[in-house]
C-alpha cells in the first residue's frame, strides 16, 4: 500500500502556499517544490496531487492555464485566484491554531 | 469551475478526458527531465487501473457527473427507440394522437370558457340570470334585463358593485357612405363608463366615458375594435370623427380601443362598440336586452349583493306586471317566482359558452380517455419490450449498476418517446383546434375565437408530458429495473407471472375505457341521427332565402310586384314573402283568446306570410284555402295542428275566430306542422297571419324588411344567387339584400353541435378501438412468446391446435370481457351527465350497449387471430431441440 501523504488536510494548504509564492506551476512543479522545501521530509504522491487541483480548479480557489514551453510542448500551469488567497488566509489560521493547541498538549500533560 | 464550463465540458467529455492524459504526459515528461526513470514515473501516476479511476475522478470533478449520464442515456434511448422501430413508431403515433387531442382540446376550452378577458379586475367580474320554471313545468334561465330594470339594480348596489350594461353582439347592417355600400359588423351597445372600469387604454382618440351614460338617443359616439380597425381601415390614423349610419342614426368615430380587448363575449369579436343609451330599446321596460355584468368591489360578499340585485330586479317586474290586463294573472306568477344566480364571469359571457360548455367538457373527457387507452397501451408494449431486455437489465445489475441508475436509463428512454410525441401532438393540435372551430361556424354566424398559442399552452403541453411519462413510463421502467439478476441469466423470465398480471390488469382497464368512449360516441350520433332524419314537414331542398330590407318602408303591393319580378327569373320554380324564415331562431309569440273567452295561459307563435307561402315550403294544406292577395293583418288567418289541438279542443278550426292583443282574426285553413324555431323542441301551436298588414282604418302599413323564400328548380339553388341578389334592386330601387342562405343552411345549422359531437366522438372511437387493438395484439403476443417452450410440450404430448389456441388466448379474452363489462356500468353510471345533449335515444337503450361490446369482440378476435395462427404453428421438434 502506499504511504500516507503530507500530513492529512494540508495538501490543500501546501499547494495554496506554494502556488503563492510561486504562481504558473504546473502540477511535476508543485510536487518538487513540497519536496524540496520540506528537506525531502514531506512527499505528495501524483495520485492526490491531481485530483486536489481538480478540486480546487473547481472551488475557483485556483485556475489553470495551458501555456507553450520552451521545449514545444504544451504544460497546465495553475495559479490562485482571489478566492484562493482568502482560503490560504484561512488554511495558515487554522493550521497555525491546531498546531498550538497540539504544541500546548505536548507540553502540559 | 463554474456551472457553465461544467455544462460545457459534459458535452466535450471527448476534449476533456485528451486534456487530462495530456496533463499526465507533461507530467511525466517533466519528472524525466528531472532525472526520473521514466517507468518509475508513469508508475508513480499509477498502476494503469488506478490511473483510469484517477482520470475518471478528477474527471467527474469537472463535469456535472449526471449531466454526463443523462447525455450517455439519452444516445442509449435514442439507440433502444432506434432498434425497435416498430414499438417505437406505434408507441410515439399512438401517444402524439392522444396528446395533440388533448392539447386541440385544451386550446379550445381555455380560449373559449376559461381564458379571463383582457382587463383589469377580471377576477371580480360576474354575470347574473335567472331561472325559473314556467307553467308547463320547464326550467328557463334567461340573462337580458330590460335597462330600466337595470338602471334600478345599477343604483341599489352602488356601494358594493358596479354595473355594466352590455348587449350580445350582433350582425348589423352600416354603412360609412351611401345605402348601396352597405355591409355588416358585430356591434355592441355597453355603459361608456365600462371602458374605464376595465382599465382599457385607447389605441386612438378617445373611448366612450361615463357621461355618454346620461340620457337615451343623445350619444351617437362609437368606438372601434383594434382588430376591426386593422382589418377594415388598415389602421388609417384619420378614423376619428368619422361617421357611419346604422338604421336611422348616423354615429361619430371617437376612437379606438387598444389590443387584445375585443369585447366581451369569446366566440364572437365586436367590432363596434356603441353606448347602451342608443339602444333602441332603452327605455323601455317590455324589451330585455341588457346583459349585466357586476364588477364587484373588494371585500364584497357574494350573498347580499345577489339579493339585493333579486329584490330590486322583482320589485321592477312586480310593477310591470300590473300593467298586464290581457293575461291571465295566475300565469304569470312564474314570472315573479324567480331564482337570481350570480356567477363569475372572468371569461366573459357568451352564447357559444352556453351552447358548448357541456358538449367540450365531455369532448375533454372522452380525449382524456383516449390518452389513457394511448398510455396502457404503451406502458404494456414497454412492459413486452423490457422482458425481452430482462437479460440485459440483469447483466448491468450484475456488473455493479445500482437500480436507481437503470430506473433513470429507462425514464430518460420513456421521457424521449413522450417528448417526441408531444411535439408531435402539439403540430396535430395547431391544425385541428382551428378546424374544429370552423366546423362550429354557420354561414350567419361567423365564429371567431382567437386560439393562442402561450405559456398556458405550453404549461399545459408540459405537464400533459409529466402525466403521460407518469402514466406510461414509470411503472415499466420500476418493473423492468427489479429483475433478479440470478434468475434472469437463467434465462428466465424473474417472475413472468406477475409481470402478466399487470399487462392483463392494464389491457382490462383499456377496454373498459374504450368502451366508455365507443358508447358515448354511439350516444351522439345516434342523437345527430334522429335529429338530423326528423321528419320536417316542409322540404328545404332549393329554398333560398333572401333578406331584404328597404329603409323608409314600403306598401305590400310593392313587396308583391318584387315577388312578381322574381318569378319572372328563369330557373325560379316559387316565390312567396315571410316575415322570418323557419328555423332561423327568430320568435314572434303571445297569448292569445279564442273565441271570446280569456287569454291563454300557453303561448301561441305568429308568422306573418304571403300568400303561396305554404305551396313554396310545401307544406300541405289540409283544410280551408290559401291566403288570397285581399287577405290581411287584422283578418284571416291560417293555423297549424298544433293550433288546433292546443286551443280548439282538435276541432274543425275553419271559420274560428282568436283574438292575439286587439287584433282580431277568423281562421280560413289548416296546415300540417312543421317546425318552427328550434329542431329539438316539440312542435309549437302556430298562427300564420298575412304580412300585409292594415290599420284600425283599413290603411295598409309599410313594410320595412322581409325574407323571400325562393324555390329554385336546379339542382343547386346557389346558382341563382347572384342572379336574384341583383334583381331586387333592379326591380325597385331602395330594396337590398341584407342576407342570402338556403333553408338547408338553417337546418343544418340546428344540428352543428351534434355533428360535431358525432363526428368527434366517432373519430375518437376509432382511436381509441385501433389503440385497443395494438394492445391487445401485443399483449398477446408477448405471452405467446413466453410460454412457446410450454406450448411446445403441450403439442408434443398431443394437444390439438383449438387447445393452444384457447390456452393462448383465453385469459385475455376474459380480461375483454371484464373490461367490457366495468365499461358498460361506468357507461350507464355517465349517461346522466349527457343526457341534455341526446335527442331520440335513451342510454339506457340495450341496443347502445350491444354496439360497442360486438366492435371490442370483433377487434379482440381480430387482434388474436395471428396469434393463434403463430401458436399453432409451434414445431415441438425445433422448439425442444433448441431448448
Amino acid at each position: 500500500m502506499k504511504k500516507p501523504d503530507a500530513l492529512q488536510g494540508t495538501l490543500d494548504l501546501l499547494v495554496l502556499k506554494i502556488l503563492s509564492r510561486r504562481p504558473r506551476t504546473h502540477g511535476y512543479g508543485i510536487m518538487a517544490a513540497v519536496k524540496d522545501c520540506s528537506d525531502e521530509l514531506l512527499r505528495v504522491e501524483e495520485g492526490s496531487l491531481y485530483p486536489a487541483l481538480y478540486r480546487m480548479e473547481e472551488a475557483g480557489w485556483i485556475r489553470a492555464e495551458w501555456i507553450k514551453k520552451d521545449t514545444g510542448r504544451r504544460a497546465r500551469v495553475y495559479e490562485l485566484t482571489a478566492a484562493g488567497k482568502k482560503q490560504l488566509g484561512i488554511e495558515e489560521s487554522r493550521w497555525q491554531s491546531a498546531s498550538s493547541a497540539i504544541n500546548q498538549v505536548l507540553r502540559t500533560v | 469551475m463554474s456551472l457553465w464550463s461544467r455544462i460545457v465540458n459534459a458535452v466535450r467529455s471527448e476534449q476533456l478526458s485528451r486534456e487530462i492524459a495530456e496533463e499526465m504526459e507533461s507530467h511525466i515528461a517533466e519528472a524525466v527531465e528531472h532525472g526520473r526513470d521514466p517507468d518509475e514515473a508513469r508508475r508513480a501516476l499509477g498502476r494503469s487501473y488506478e490511473q483510469r479511476q484517477q482520470r475518471e475522478s478528477s474527471y467527474e470533478i469537472r463535469t456535472l457527473g449526471w449531466l454526463e449520464l443523462l447525455r450517455a442515456d439519452v444516445l442509449f434511448g435514442w439507440k433502444q427507440l432506434k432498434r425497435n422501430k416498430v414499438t417505437s413508431i406505434v408507441a410515439i403515433l399512438s401517444l402524439a394522437l392522444a396528446m395533440g387531442a388533448c392539447i386541440g382540446a385544451f386550446r379550445l376550452m381555455d380560449a373559449l370558457l376559461w381564458r379571463p378577458l383582457p382587463v383589469a379586475n377580471a377576477e371580480r367580474l360576474y354575470a347574473i340570470s335567472r331561472e325559473a320554471f314556467t307553467p308547463e313545468g320547464k326550467l328557463v334561465r334567461s340573462d337580458i334585463w330590460p335597462y330600466p330594470s337595470f338602471s334600478l339594480m345599477r343604483d341599489a348596489v352602488k356601494d358594493q358593485a358596479e354595473l355594466l350594461a352590455v348587449s350580445t353582439a350582433d350582425r348589423r347592417d352600416l354603412t360609412y357612405g351611401s345605402d348601396a355600400e352597405m355591409e355588416k359588423a358585430n356591434v355592441q351597445y355597453v355603459s361608456g363608463a365600462m371602458f374605464q372600469a376595465f382599465g382599457l387604454k385607447p389605441a386612438l382618440g378617445r373611448l366612450l366615458v361615463e357621461d355618454d351614460d346620461r340620457t337615451p338617443g343623445s350619444h351617437p359616439y362609437a368606438v372601434l375594435s383594434y382588430d376591426y380597425w386593422t382589418q377594415r381601415f388598415g389602421h388609417d390614423p384619420q378614423i376619428v370623427g368619422k361617421t357611419l349610419r346604422i338604421g336611422k342614426d348616423i354615429y361619430e368615430i371617437t376612437g379606438v380601443v387598444n389590443e387584445p380587448f375585443t369585447g366581451t363575449e369569446p366566440g364572437t369579436m365586436t367590432d363596434l362598440f356603441l353606448p347602451a343609451m342608443m339602444h333602441p330599446a332603452v327605455t323601455r321596460s317590455d324589451v330585455g336586452w341588457v346583459r349585466p355584468l357586476v364588477l364587484v368591489k373588494q371585500g364584497t360578499t357574494l350573498e347580499p349583493l345577489r339579493q339585493k340585485l333579486s329584490a330590486t330586479s322583482r320589485a321592477f317586474d312586480e310593477e310591470r306586471i300590473k300593467g298586464f290586463s290581457s293575461a291571465d294573472k295566475k300565469s304569470l306568477r312564474w314570472i315573479l317566482d324567480v331564482t337570481l344566480l350570480i356567477q363569475p364571469a372572468g371569461a366573459g359571457v357568451s352564447n357559444l359558452q352556453d351552447e358548448y360548455r357541456k358538449a367540450l367538457s365531455i369532448l375533454g373527457v372522452l380525449v382524456a380517455m383516449v390518452l389513457l387507452i394511448a398510455c396502457a397501451n404503451v406502458a404494456n408494449l414497454k412492459m413486452a419490450q423490457s422482458a425481452m431486455r430482462s437479460r440485459e437489465m440483469a447483466l448491468r445489475v450484475a456488473i455493479g449498476a445500482g437500480r436507481g441508475r437503470l430506473v433513470q436509463m429507462l425514464l430518460v428512454e420513456n421521457a424521449m418517446l413522450a417528448v417526441l410525441a408531444a411535439g408531435l401532438g402539439a403540430l396535430f393540435a395547431w391544425q385541428s383546434a382551428p378546424l374544429v372551430v370552423s366546423m362550429i361556424q354557420s354561414s350567419d354566424t361567423p365564429v371567431r375565437l382567437l386560439l393562442y398559442t402561450d405559456w398556458r399552452v405550453l404549461g399545459f403541453g408540459v405537464a400533459l408530458v409529466f402525466c403521460v411519462l407518469l402514466l406510461f413510463g414509470v411503472l415499466p421502467a420500476l418493473r423492468a429495473s427489479a429483475v433478479k439478476p440470478v434468475s434472469a441469466l437463467k434465462g428466465g423470465d424473474d417472475d413472468p407471472n406477475s409481470r402478466r398480471r399487470l399487462m392483463h390488469g392494464l389491457i382490462a382497464a383499456q377496454v373498459a375505457f374504450c368502451f366508455l368512449v365507443i358508447f358515448m360516441s354511439g350516444l351522439f350520433v345516434r342523437t345527430f341521427e334522429s335529429l338530423s332524419h326528423k321528419p320536417l314537414g316542409f322540404s328545404p331542398e332549393n329554398l333560398l332565402l333572401l333578406d331584404v330590407v328597404t329603409p323608409q318602408g314600403q306598401l305590400p303591393v310593392v313587396w308583391d310586384q318584387i315577388a312578381d319580378k322574381l318569378r319572372s327569373v328563369p330557373g325560379v320554380e316559387r316565390v312567396a314573402i315571410a316575415s322570418s324564415p323557419l328555423l332561423s331562431g327568430a320568435a314572434w309569440n303571445n297569448f292569445v283568446s279564442v273565441g271570446g273567452a280569456a287569454p291563454s295561459s300557453i303561448a301561441a307563435y305568429l308568422l306573418a306570410i304571403s300568400p303561396g307561402w305554404s305551396e313554396t315550403m310545401k307544406i300541405p294544406l289540409l283544410d280551408g284555402r290559401d291566403f288570397r292577395s285581399g287577405d290581411a293583418t287584422p283578418g284571416q288567418a291560417i293555423v297549424n295542428q298544433s293550433f288546433v289541438k292546443t286551443f280548439l279542443d282538435g276541432k274543425n278550426p275553419i271559420g274560428k275566430t282568436f283574438q292575439e292583443e286587439e287584433n282580431h282574426f277568423q281562421v280560413v285553413g289548416l296546415i300540417a306542422d312543421a317546425p318552427y324555431g328550434n329542431l329539438r323542441d316539440p312542435i309549437v301551436p302556430v298562427a300564420y297571419i298575412p304580412f300585409h298588414e292594415v290599420n284600425a282604418q283599413g290603411v295598409a302599413q309599410l313594410e320595412t324588411q322581409e325574407t323571400f323564400l325562393v324555390r329554385t328548380s336546379g339542382s343547386d339553388p346557389l346558382a341563382l344567387a347572384s342572379v336574384l341578389r341583383k334583381t331586387i334592386p333592379q326591380a325597385r330601387a331602395g330594396f337590398r339584400v341584407t342576407d342570402l342562405r338556403t333553408q338547408s343552411d338553417l337546418v343544418r345549422a340546428q344540428t352543428v353541435r351534434e355533428r360535431l359531437l358525432a363526428m368527434l366522438a366517432a373519430f375518437f372511437s376509432f382511436v381509441a378501438l385501433l389503440l385497443a387493438a395494438i394492445g391487445l395484439y401485443g399483449v398477446l403476443s408477448y405471452s405467446v412468446q413466453q410460454r412457446e417452450r410450454e406450448f411446445g410440450i403441450r403439442i408434443a404430448v398431443g394437444a390439438r391446435v383449438a387447445d393452444i389456441a384457447w390456452q393462448a388466448t383465453s385469459r385475455i379474452l376474459l380480461m375483454v370481457m371484464m373490461g367490457a363489462v366495468i365499461g358498460a356500468a361506468l357507461g350507464i353510471a355517465s349517461v346522466r351527465y349527457v343526457e341534455t345533449l341526446l335527442y331520440g335515444v335513451k342510454g339506457s337503450d340495450p341496443l347502445m350497449l350491444t354496439g360497442p361490446a360486438l366492435a371490442l369482440l370483433a377487434i379482440a378476435l381480430l387482434s388474436a387471430l395471428p396469434v393463434i395462427v403463430r401458436a399453432s404453428r409451434i414445431d415441438p421438434k425445433i422448439m425442444l431441440r433448441a431448448e
